[in-house]
């Protein structure tokens, strides 16, 4: 049990999202550092458990950093210190022993808490839903090379797509603006022959419900480029407001 | 898919391009105000610093631009409040705890403040030099005012020295950040472009505040007579 670690947690606790929430210490002893940090956090749910205490509500699904769910806010970081990462690729390795580690839930009024770390990112949803898809038929699958796409736009729309919509980009952001993600999402289409079919009304609706929802405005800080677990890049960003410019121009 | 989308300018987009496009403006407005500024430089009592002065004074594209100057400062600042309070509300709870320093430079995240020094920075340089142009002009004076004795003497006093240079300090941070950041705004981000784009934006936020700075430097040091 060597090199085995003592830790102190301040969580963020909070009922619903009609009550405040507070942090709370939690000590937790005898961490593996090849623990993950939400193997970590099951060690302590198992402990508040049989003390009789309600667990700490976390989002988790995949725990290999492909489904997008995890999404804590750790010493002041999305997806904790590492870059590249999702919290739950995320090792105890990183931290050490007797550190203090303050975990608090994405801050957003677009994602509101649904209990402790746990917020709503449906909102994100609603975006998609306005435009994050292609609605012409485009026919069976091709053979390879049947439609012409130059190696570059293939490999950014490939990197585009890589995005999880966890929503690091959002929690990072000091003004709360979903730019990085919506970009993403109207890059991967707009680099694309079918997703160009309907690339006006896509930015613009896209565009139109992300201000919907709350999200605010892009400042080019270029936090999120560093936040986000999958490497989303600024470039995305700058292609959506000439996406969006250009549509508007259009119609 | 049918439109279902807003006005442009109410968008965030449309907003942020306003800011970007009216920093722009305003650099490009730095760039003459420096060129010009740098006559007393030729140390010659200001001979042609006041000529320089005169021919603005005169010409008539001049007023103009200056009029719509005044309106692209304004839409600038006033966009730049309305977004801030926008970006507040989108964040009702803060982070106990918050590394910003992680992820991006102090200065991109401090353009708001940045900027309120400018405009309070400007309140006080129009009021040494424009507000008295501006009256000789209206009362037909304006052949006669020198504004180069009006600079000799505002940076003789070392406490406005010392206010220009805190200026010029808010000035080169405000954009070493808003001189890469209007292009990205305005969607130039090529990986053939960024590299100039990103030393451009270096060499000028350096530069042409050094070149402000050097003024009243020079003067109060009696270089400069």
């Amino acid at each position: 049990m060597s090199g085995h670690m003592n830790l102190t947690l301040k969580v963020w606790r909070q009922k619903s999202d009609k009550e405040n929430g507070k942090l709370v210490t939690y000590p937790v002893q005898n961490i593996s550092p090849d623990m993950s940090f939400l193997e970590m956090f099951d060690v302590l749910n198992e402990q508040l458990i049989t003390k009789g205490e309600q667990p700490i509500a976390f989002d988790h699904d995949c725990r290999e950093g492909i489904c997008g769910m995890c999404s804590m806010y750790i010493n002041g970081r999305p997806h904790g210190p590492k870059r590249g990462v999702t919290t739950c690729q995320l090792h105890m390795r990183s931290f050490k022993d007797g550190d203090t580690i303050v975990v608090e839930p994405w801050r957003a009024a677009a994602f509101p808490v649904i209990k402790d770390l746990t917020v709503n990112r449906s909102a994100f949803d609603r975006v998609i839903a306005k435009g994050g898809f292609i609605s012409v038929n485009v026919g069976n699958a091709q053979d390879a090379n049947n439609i012409p796409i130059p190696k570059p736009d293939a490999d950014a729309a490939f990197q585009a797509a890589a995005c999880i919509g966890c929503g690091a980009c959002v929690a990072t952001c000091k003004n709360s603006s979903a730019m990085l993600f919506v970009s993403a999402k109207i890059s991967q289409l707009a680099l694309l022959p079918q997703g160009r079919v309907e690339a006006t009304a896509r930015v613009k609706n896209m565009v139109a419900q992300m201000d919907e929802e709350g999200f605010g405005n892009c400042t080019n800080t270029g936090a999120c480029e560093v936040e986000c677990p999958k490497g989303i890049s600024l470039e995305n960003i700058a292609r959506m407001n000439r996406e969006f410019f250009v549509a508007n121009i259009k119609s | 898919m049918s439109n279902t989308s807003g006005k442009f300018i109410q968008s965030s987009l449309g907003k942020k391009l306003l800011m970007g496009l009216t920093g722009l403006f305003l650099i490009s407005f730095l760039i003459v105000h420096c060129l010009l500024n740098s006559f007393i430089f030729l140390n010659d009592g200001g001979v042609m610093f006041n000529e320089g002065a005169q021919f603005m004074a005169n010409n008539p594209i001049i007023r103009i631009m200056e009029i719509v100057l005044f309106f692209g400062l304004i839409a600038h600042a006033v966009q730049a409040l309305v977004l801030t309070l926008q970006n507040n509300k989108a964040r009702p709870i803060k982070y106990a705890v918050n590394n910003g320093n992680a992820n991006s430079k102090w200065y991109s995240r401090s353009m708001g403040i940045l900027g309120s020094l400018l405009l309070l920075f400007l309140v006080v340089h129009l009021s040494h030099f424009w507000i008295d142009t501006k009256a000789a002009q209206f009362n037909g004076t304006i052949a006669e005012h020198n504004t180069y004795l009006e600079m000799i003497e505002v940076f003789h006093n070392p406490i406005n020295v010392a206010v220009y240079l805190l200026g010029v300090i808010a000035l080169a941070y405000h954009l070493l950040h808003g001189f890469p950041s209007a292009f990205q705004t305005m969607g130039w981000n090529h990986p053939k472009y960024n590299g100039l784009i990103k030393k451009t934006g270096i060499l000028f936020s350096i530069v042409v505040p050094m070149i402000f700075a050097a003024m009243p430097v020079a003067i109060f040091l009696g270089w400069i007579k």
